[in-house]
């Protein structure tokens, strides 16, 4: 169907595009920005003058919760809920009951999620037999089922001499590794290490669990040269490791989470179970090394760390509470605050959640199709926001089966209203 | 952020930590366990303060001390008390924490005096109980034990009457500790004028400079001239990690025996939260000499529990 979208903002992060202008769609492809292509006729006009339309956003980790969780919530909640923050793009971790370390699994999910006809999905796959650290999983044939990269999803660091055997027959396959840098003992706590921990009594982390983790990983690619990335930085430490890592030349890109790109242990409050994340959020000083980062680039992309946790699961002691939130849906408002925080242009902004984490999948998976960006010949996955709708995070506003957020209860400015996947209209909001 | 443990009206309606009170709510509750303390002598030891309210002893970690004292302390105020013993009960069967105490809310319960392995847990329940019933945390994880703080303040205050001049030691296991958490934040609001934490660095928790407190390695320096020594128990299962060697090591220097005392003030008093393990934090000699005020701490906690109920039953709803 050929469609335009007319009269919005068009702002293109890889290009730097920022101006009003028609969008041109058709065969689920752009075909013109700005300029209308011959002999175009339109099936669909959309109007989105005082809108933003920008590429669909490519979330680098969003749990599904399937197989294993549906309980918590199910392939077409959480489809929907990304479409509905639109995310045309994401990243599925190999954490799943079972784990994704067989392609069958893998092929039942992306079957399961073509029938859903809508947001483009990519999983991981488990770097070691249900994620036990142990036995490496069949990286190849994993790949053939349609894994980008192999991770061992927001588990600590297991034996330093199968680690180094993945990374060596990562190498081998030129694939990416994705890993989270926690050292095991270190990372057994429930909040960052330091007097808030103390005060509150509850088990720390020190900062240690991540920088050790990281120069281990370090160390290991100097040694196989595996490219590598790493998942949810949380510590100004961890930060200036990436930065000198990247500095010397190591293949290695990295993300935050959207929690700790905005949050700091302090808010965790009297024990706010909505806040027991991993790795914990830490303190001020950290908050603005992850923002330094996110803005000179040592920090690559932003995810949401999307993971619904049921009633059950929250509302319990806070060291007894499942860590994990709720956030794909959050994504686009929150880049926006931070943008509006710090003055940032609203278009290099949004890189970090769409051309940054694009570039990063496109590093591991050279044949995946084109994501994040506007430009003639792309898929037509596009996000239309309105920049001045505000809403209230929780329950009624959110399409997730999880409500469970420490956002809950924010005032957000922006939204997206309608998106599109592939030139299909797959939300729109009434 | 608002506080948990008050009403609209600024009163106390949840005790759940020494922190965030203000001294006047502390000192309130010093003074009217004053006004408890003779009763003990009396024939009739009961006043009917709580009469016809139902007082639920939930405890979800064994403690047979603590909760005895809440049993007597309600029993002196004429409510009735109910001891559940959770951990061998409903939540072995699987039942949730908020689960447990929306049946017992049912049962027409007042105050649940609670004590839990998990630090905050008394919060979840106030947060999530209706607005008549009364939260007292009994001990939750290593964060607080508000009202062993009271009692030792209370203590303190029999003894030396004014916390403005004085220096405190509190002397062992202070990472693991929820009494040491509410002492501190107790002492500090009470204005006393120098609060130590003296403990091998394996037991001591970052930060304890932000709350106020000078910490000390060495068990000599750390006591010298201080007006009080606060000894606290040191578990067991702290021998079998890394946090500690052996029980013998920790004695020989961190067990508060004679000749360690004397570095103090010669008035200095000595207390500890019981159950002591002799010969491990604390000599017999000191123990039971003429510094201790161990057996005070245990005839004043009644005093302060009844002070602590009978206060947040009469909050405003």
């Amino acid at each position: 169907m050929k469609i335009v979208i007319k009269g919005g903002r068009l702002l293109d992060p890889v290009s730097g595009t920022d101006q009003i202008g028609n969008l041109y769609i058709a065969a689920g492809r752009i075909v013109g920005l700005g300029q209308e292509p011959d002999g175009f006729e339109s099936a669909r006009q959309i109007e989105a003058s005082g809108r933003w339309v920008i590429p669909g956003l490519v979330d680098l980790s969003v749990r599904l919760r399937e197989p294993g969780f549906e309980h918590r919530a199910t392939l077409e909640s959480e489809m929907q809920a990304a479409l509905a923050g639109g995310v045309t793009s994401l990243v599925l971790p190999p954490d799943t009951d079972p784990a994704l370390d067989e392609p069958g699994l893998v092929e039942m999910l992306k079957h399961r999620a073509r029938q859903l006809h809508q947001a483009n999905l990519y999983p991981l796959g488990a770097m070691t037999n249900q994620l036990d650290g142990k036995i490496i999983t069949e990286m190849a044939e994993l790949t053939e089922a349609g894994c980008i990269a192999f991770s061992q999803a927001s588990l600590p660091l297991m034996d330093t001499g199968v680690l180094h055997r993945a990374m060596q027959y990562a190498k081998t396959y030129g694939y990416t590794l994705w890993l989270t840098p926690l050292e095991a003992a270190l990372s057994k706590g429930v909040a960052a290490s330091g007097p808030f921990a103390s005060r509150l009594g509850l088990t720390g982390v020190p900062e240690q669990a991540e920088t050790i983790a990281l120069h281990t990983l370090f160390e290991l690619q100097k040694m196989t040269g595996t490219r590598l990335h790493l998942c949810r930085l949380s510590s100004a430490a961890g930060i200036e490791l990436v930065r000198q890592a990247k500095a010397k030349g190591l293949p290695v890109t990295c993300d935050i989470s959207l929690n700790h790109l905005h949050l700091t242990d302090l808010d965790i409050g009297f024990f706010d179970s909505n806040f027991r994340l991993d790795p914990p959020l830490r303190g001020q000083r950290d908050r603005d090394a992850i923002r330094a980062g996110l803005l000179d680039g040592t920090i690559d992309a932003v995810c949401s760390d999307h993971t619904p946790v049921d009633d059950d699961g929250k509302l319990l002691p806070f060291s007894e509470a499942e860590p994990g939130a709720t956030g794909v849906e959050l994504l686009f408002s929150l880049i926006v605050k931070w943008a509006q925080e710090e003055k940032i242009p609203v278009v290099q902004a949004l890189g970090r959640i769409t051309a940054a984490p694009a570039a990063i999948l496109k590093a591991g998976a050279p044949s995946l199709p084109g994501c994040g960006a506007l430009s003639v010949g792309a898929p037509a996955d596009i996000a239309i926001a309105d920049p001045q709708a505000s809403w209230t995070v929780g329950a009624d506003t959110l399409q997730s089966q999880s409500a469970h957020t420490p956002f809950s209860g924010y005032e957000l400015q922006g939204r997206v209203v309608m998106t599109l996947v592939g030139g299909r209209s797959v939300w729109e909001c009434v | 952020m608002f506080n948990p443990q008050l009403n609209r009206h600024g009163e106390l309606t949840h005790l759940l930590s020494t922190e965030g009170l203000p001294r006047d709510i502390l000192t309130h509750i010093l003074d009217t366990a004053q006004t408890f303390v003779p009763m003990a002598e009396r024939d009739i030891k009961k006043v009917p303060l709580l009469r016809g309210k139902s007082v639920f002893n939930l405890f979800f970690e064994n403690s047979t001390r603590t909760r005895t004292t809440f049993e007597i302390a309600a029993k002196r105020l004429s409510a009735d008390v109910y001891n559940l013993n959770i951990n061998v009960s409903s939540t072995a069967k699987g039942e949730s924490l908020l689960d447990t105490i929306s049946n017992l809310t049912a049962m027409q319960a007042d105050i649940f005096v609670v004590r839990h392995e998990a630090s905050g847990a008394p919060y979840l329940i106030a947060r999530n109980v209706e607005p008549h019933i009364h939260v007292v945390n009994a001990g939750d994880g290593r964060h607080a034990h508000p009202t062993q703080g009271l009692l030792d303040m209370y203590t303190i205050r029999h003894f030396k009457k004014d916390f403005s001049g004085l220096t405190v030691a509190i002397v062992g296991d202070i990472l693991h500790s929820r009494v040491a958490r509410s002492d501190i934040h107790a002492l500090t609001t009470l204005g006393a004028a120098e609060v130590r934490a003296i403990g091998p660095l394996t037991l001591l928790p970052g930060g304890l400079e932000q709350m106020g407190v000078k910490v000390f390695t060495d068990m000599r320096e750390g006591l010298r001239d201080v007006d009080v020594v606060m000894v606290l128990r040191l578990q067991n299962e702290r021998m079998k990690g890394a946090l500690l060697p052996s029980s013998q090591e920790y004695f020989k220097h961190y067990g508060l025996t004679r000749e360690k005392l004397a570095y103090a003030k010669p008035d200095a008093i000595v207390m500890h939260p019981g159950p002591m393990n002799r010969g491990v934090e604390i000599d017999s000699a000191v123990a039971d000499g003429p510094q201790a005020v161990i057996l005070n701490q245990v005839t004043f906690g009644i005093a302060v529990r009844m002070a602590v109920m009978s206060i947040v039953a009469g909050a405003s709803q």
